[in-house]
């Protein structure tokens, strides 16, 4: 089989992962928080694009429209009621009150929806097309790729010339110096909150079409965009970016070449090294906290 | 302008500030000397609302109590904190833009200010703050509160960790803000240097004031002359 096969399936799947990594790692960069949440959210998205596919047929695709607004109301409402309550306090309050919140999603999900896994099937679900004559590119896993390249681009352009994007900067580089400029910084939380929401859930939307939904399937991915924050430096937008391509890759490539058991293993391996060897991660600046 | 009457203030248990009364008149420099830990930080903390405190801080008859730290921008004051921390993964002019947050209308008119007050800044414009030296940090944190329209500048320690050369440019620069019409609160180690460009000064001592006269009858007081001069 050809090497490029995994390398285009990886980079295709590693674009979804980098969307959920970047909201992680922005509420990361903003708050101090590890919003241990952050996969239950995405399943949130997947019901989402789920029942507006059954119930409103709408193209889980063009369903983004929707869903993005509602989550980052929903994620800053409950940044509102919730996580705001914990930002100055220890980390181990702030997991402690973020699983919870994750556990009370999934059980409830479990309670509304059961645990038999839905399957979205749309018109070009299993399509695919061939590139060089060999290798097959998966038609719904590229809509996907593109549309997260456009969202990170709208995101990057947010953060970098808008008032408020700069004010999210500053508020995650000195948190105290972003309140000397009149940075109103529990506003900036709230609405970073519901960004990261906003990403997990269009995440989890995007896989929707070729993907079990069911609700514990956010627990994997919390513990992939984890990786990919740590990966590329917890904080770090760039970072998570290039730090879910990675992932897609490595576990496509563990996928074809040792057997599809691995690619976790593999992953988590790749989690501990960056650990003990390069902490602060490939792009990361600050020490790890 | 500003009244400080029976101020408390600390970090959860430990009380740090004991029953301070300070006041500073519109045009003034103040200054407030004393050794590392005396509260100098703290009072400044209190006042621009970074740290809750018990007593009253009033401006322009207003009370700051109730107030979050970024509606007591808005009222013109604006703190320069210890240490710079100015944002290191931001450029020079990003910065300052984001100095001038809250007053955008004004941005074009004080950057010039800022670039005129320090002209090494303008040569920097697309440089990191995190790749600057102390000194150009530190003219970098004074110019982006300049950025803010302040009323009243406070100044937390600007010369700490500054060779003499960015000392002198640091206080030239206070007098120049000042001259401009800007109030200075400055809290300094270095009590000779601002103790001579201030109106008014007061000594802290583990919480509490324990001195307070001009710049010039404190430089020629007996104890200050001990205690911090070395003579």
């Amino acid at each position: 089989m050809s090497f490029l096969q995994p390398l285009i399936s990886g980079i295709l799947t590693g674009g979804v992962y980098a969307l959920a990594g970047i909201g992680m790692s922005l509420v990361f960069g903003v708050m101090n928080i590890s919003n241990f949440a952050h996969g239950d959210l995405m399943m949130l998205g997947m019901y989402l694009a789920f029942f507006s596919f059954t119930l409103l047929h709408i193209d889980p695709y063009i369903s983004l429209v929707l869903i993005i607004p509602i989550a980052f109301m929903f994620g800053y409402m409950m940044e509102k009621v919730f996580i705001n309550r914990v930002i100055h306090h220890p980390h181990q309050n702030q997991i402690l009150l973020t699983v919870g919140l994750g556990l009370i999603m999934s059980n409830t999900a479990l309670l509304a929806f059961t645990s038999d896994p839905k399957i979205l099937t749309t018109t070009y679900s299993s399509s695919a097309f061939n590139l060089f004559g060999d290798i097959s590119v998966s038609v719904p896993l590229l809509l996907s790729f593109l549309i997260t390249c456009l969202i990170t681009v709208i995101l990057y352009l947010f953060l970098s010339k808008t008032a408020t994007g700069m004010a999210l900067r500053a508020t995650s580089q000195n948190r105290e110096a972003a309140q000397l400029m009149g940075i109103n910084v529990a506003k900036m939380s709230a609405i970073a909150f519901g960004i990261g929401t906003a990403l997990a859930a269009t995440a989890g939307a995007l896989i929707a079409p070729t993907y079990y939904i069911h609700p514990l399937a956010g627990h994997s991915f919390l513990l992939k965009a984890f990786t990919i924050c740590v990966l590329g430096g917890l904080g770090s937008v760039v970072g998570a970016g290039v730090g879910g391509i990675i992932i897609g890759v490595v576990e496509a490539m563990s996928s074809t070449y040792l057997s599809s058991d691995w690619k976790d293993v593999i992953v988590f391996v790749i989690f501990l090294a960056v650990l003990l060897f390069r902490p602060q991660g490939l792009f990361g600046k600050k020490g790890g906290q | 302008m500003l009244d400080i009457k029976n101020l408390n203030a600390g970090y959860g248990e430990m009380h740090v500030l004991r029953a301070i009364d300070l006041t500073i008149s519109q045009g003034e420099v103040v200054s407030v000397v004393g050794s590392n830990g005396a509260g100098k930080s703290t009072l400044l903390k209190a006042i621009s609302g970074i740290i809750k405190f018990t007593g009253m801080i009033t401006w322009n008859n207003e009370s700051l109590s109730s107030l979050k730290a970024h509606t007591i921008v808005q009222r013109g004051i604006v703190h320069v904190p210890e240490g710079r921390k100015i944002f290191p993964e931001m450029t020079v002019v990003e910065n300052l833009m984001m100095g001038g947050f809250l007053c955008k209308k004004d941005q074009q008119k004080n950057l010039e200010r800022v670039f005129d007050l320090f002209p090494k800044l303008a040569q920097r414009r697309t440089q990191l703050g995190g790749t600057m030296s102390g000194g150009e940090q530190q003219m970098l944190a004074i110019g982006r509160g300049i950025m803010g329209n302040p009323k009243l500048l406070l100044l937390d320690e600007p010369s700490l960790g500054l060779s003499p050369l960015f000392t002198e440019v640091v206080f030239g620069a206070i007098r120049t803000i000042n001259t401009s019409g800007v109030t200075v609160l400055l809290v300094e180690q270095n009590v000779y240097q601002s103790l001579n460009i201030s109106h008014r000064g007061y000594v802290i001592e583990t919480g509490r004031i324990v001195l307070t006269g001009t710049g010039e009858e404190l430089l020629n007081n007996q104890d200050v002359k001990k205690a911090f001069l070395g003579m």
